[in-house]
């Protein structure tokens, strides 16, 4: 299929402007006098432009079209228009150098085409736009070889990423992994849930955590000889923290957002506080909140790494409280207005900084993610169905991964924030204490052991 | 020896086995009594066949009796074997007994502390006994502030025994949060067992001692 000529569009002006055009063509496909309409403000998160994945030639194109469409409809920003993909003459336009049947697409309700062709060694994504009638977009994204392989779908997914952009100005968030303890072991899965082998990182591990580059996760140990490790993705190897209070019990460790420190929970005979050390681990680790034989445990920093969330039982029973980074100014963010039973915990600050997410007991012992908003501390319920707890932010703090129990077994979940939309992530015996990765470049780490 | 120091010897011996015979026949009372010793008399013909049968019913006697009290002795010390196991045993399980918590609380119940008194003698008797109590929560809550809640309930039962006098050193507390239930279950049933602090002997008791009182 020859390459349309049409100039490639990059700054952000011009996207934002397809944007508003495609989402003309939502409002009214056949009007063609809106030009110029102001764009970058007008993107309205509720409406969800509708998309047509052309079907993929070669032996590779199903599942390339599969993993593309899946990303697509799994960022909830769009509407996936489902054509009928056995009958090319329903999409091809009949009269000779018509490539795209832009009429039909329009009665069908989409604003945007996408057609993929795999060549060589890499993947090549044309958007059409609908109501202009022509190709907005062009661009090919390298595709690692083995087909079907972790990294190869990983450039699929970084390429729907790319396209989403292209359409809202918010790159997506396929190219994520989640991370999680199924039983004894940490494991991890891409964000659409695929995974081609087992990633499995120790045993008796619990809580991981992500840097900020996505490279290294971070866990605790429990039981004797309980310790905080460093887990390096590029190397499938794993460090121990020898600093990290070598006695009693190390939980709940969490990056810093430059990746040089990580800060973490240590329970001993007097409770249990917050410290932090060093990654490289030469220095002892620093004591940051002071309990008073309470326990203060789950840190999670906001994104400018300036305050810190964290549970703390020091009024009786666990709530959320948020503090400065040194220690200084704890106060209290949840309180039992929230929930009738004296439990709040496993806070989440969104990657935007605007709300932090937890888990909150009610009346029937069951209990429900929420959000607080640190502008306001206004709150929001988002779940009802099943008890949900663990809740961690997407790439995009607006999709959530957590725990819950409405299937009978506990399972993870991924929850759209704005549209209530859920999809079941896991199908094992039980998953437990998800953590979604930050945007994983497609130039960053291939994990040599998981390669097939 | 040289023929004149055996013709010494024999009698003497023999005199020896006599008396031994006469000692361990006037100890064993219901044994028959042995034959009457002959009168020392001028050797004649039959008193040495006399002498001789009388020399080999001794040494019978001497080997039933032998045989006798090496089984006396095994069956003392199977005994000994089986008092001191089952004693060992009683011990251990002492030492080693569960505690109980009531939900979301990790301050001791009586019948905890009482659990606990009966440590303390045993821990006290065996200094080269060092002790790991493990901290559990039930399932319910935050799985990650249950790893903190079964840390403080392990601390709790420590403090209580190091208040006592066991020296802080010998006690090393851990936690496994929900993460190790004995019951599998959502009652109150399963939850109740499983809010537990429990007790490993980590190093030392091999041979484990009551108390002198």
């Amino acid at each position: 299929m020859p390459r349309l000529s049409i100039p490639t569009m990059r700054s952000s002006f011009h996207a934002a402007a397809l944007a508003a055009l495609l989402l003309a063509g939502v409002a009214s496909a056949q009007d063609t006098t809106r030009r110029g309409v102001t764009i970058g403000l007008s993107y309205d998160p509720a409406s969800r432009p509708g998309v047509v994945v052309l079907p993929v030639a070669g032996a590779l194109g199903d599942s390339v079209r599969a993993i593309f469409q899946r990303d697509l409809d799994y960022s909830d920003r769009f509407t996936i228009v489902p054509i009928d993909a056995s009958n090319p003459s329903t999409f091809r336009g009949t009269t000779p150098g018509a490539e795209l049947n832009y009429p039909l697409f329009a009665r069908l309700g989409a604003a945007a085409v996408v057609q993929l062709t795999v060549s060589g060694g890499s993947l090549h994504v044309a958007l059409h736009d609908v109501a202009k009638a022509g190709v907005a977009n062009v661009e090919d994204f390298a595709l690692p070889a083995p087909p079907l392989s972790r990294d190869w779908r990983r450039a699929i997914h970084g390429a729907a990423d790319e396209m989403e952009r292209w359409v809202t100005g918010q790159k997506g968030i396929a190219q994520s992994r989640i991370a999680f303890v199924d039983g004894p072991r940490l494991r991890v899965i891409d964000s659409d849930g695929a995974e081609d082998a087992v990633t499995t990182i120790g045993g008796q591990a619990l809580s991981p955590a992500w840097n900020s580059a996505g490279t290294m996760l971070a866990y605790s140990t429990f039981g004797s000889a309980s310790r905080i490790v460093v887990y390096d993705l590029r190397t499938n190897r794993s460090r121990v923290l020898r600093n990290a209070t070598p006695t009693n019990t190390n939980l709940t460790p969490i990056f810093a957002s430059d990746g040089a420190s990580i800060v973490y929970a240590h329970a001993d005979d007097n409770g249990s506080d917050l410290f932090m050390i060093g990654i490289d681990d030469n220095m002892p680790a620093r004591r940051i909140s002071v309990g008073r034989g309470t326990d203060n445990v789950q840190p999670t920093f906001s994104p400018d790494g300036r305050r810190l969330a964290f549970t703390s039982g020091r009024s009786g029973h666990p709530e959320v409280y948020i503090m400065d980074a040194d220690g200084t100014n704890a106060e209290l963010l949840t309180s039992f207005d929230f929930g009738d039973r004296n439990y709040r915990s496993d806070p989440d600050w969104s990657p935007d900084g605007r709300l932090i997410a937890f888990q909150s007991q009610f009346a029937d012992g069951r209990f429900q993610i929420m959000t607080i908003s640190l502008r306001d501390r206004s709150t929001k319920l988002l779940t009802s169905e099943g008890s949900n707890e663990q809740p961690s932010w997407a790439p995009d703090g607006r999709h959530l991964a957590f725990a819950s129990t409405r299937s009978g077994v506990r399972q993870l979940w991924v929850l759209d924030s704005e549209s209530g939309r859920l999809r079941q992530l896991t199908r094992l015996p039980g998953a437990n204490l998800p953590a979604w990765s930050p945007r994983l470049g497609t130039s960053a780490t291939t994990n040599a052991a998981a390669r097939p | 020896m040289t023929r004149s120091s055996r013709s010494v010897v024999r009698p003497v011996v023999t005199v020896a086995l006599l008396s031994a015979g006469m000692l361990s026949a006037c100890r064993r009372r219901p044994e028959p009594a042995p034959a009457p010793a002959p009168a020392p008399a001028t050797p004649t013909v039959d008193s040495t066949a006399i002498r001789d049968s009388l020399e080999r019913l001794r040494q019978q006697r001497e080997a039933e009796l032998a045989r006798q009290r090496a089984y006396d002795d095994s069956v003392r010390r199977a005994n000994e074997a089986a008092s001191s196991s089952a004693e060992q045993t009683a011990i251990r399980n002492t030492i080693t007994a569960v505690i109980h918590f009531d939900f979301d609380r990790s301050d001791l119940r009586d019948d905890a502390r009482a659990t606990l008194d009966a440590k303390v003698p045993l821990l006290l008797a065996n200094p080269d006994v060092n002790l790991r109590v493990a901290g559990h929560t039930d399932e319910r809550g935050s799985s990650e502030y249950n790893i903190a809640l079964g840390q403080r309930r392990a601390a709790s039962a420590k403090r209580y025994l190091t208040e006592r006098g066991v020296p802080e050193g010998r006690i090393e507390t851990v936690s496994f949060g929900e993460e190790r239930p004995v019951a599998n279950g959502s009652d109150e049933s399963a939850w109740a067992q499983n809010r537990r602090d429990e007790f490993e002997i980590s190093s030392g008791g091999a041979r484990l001692t009551r108390p002198r009182s």
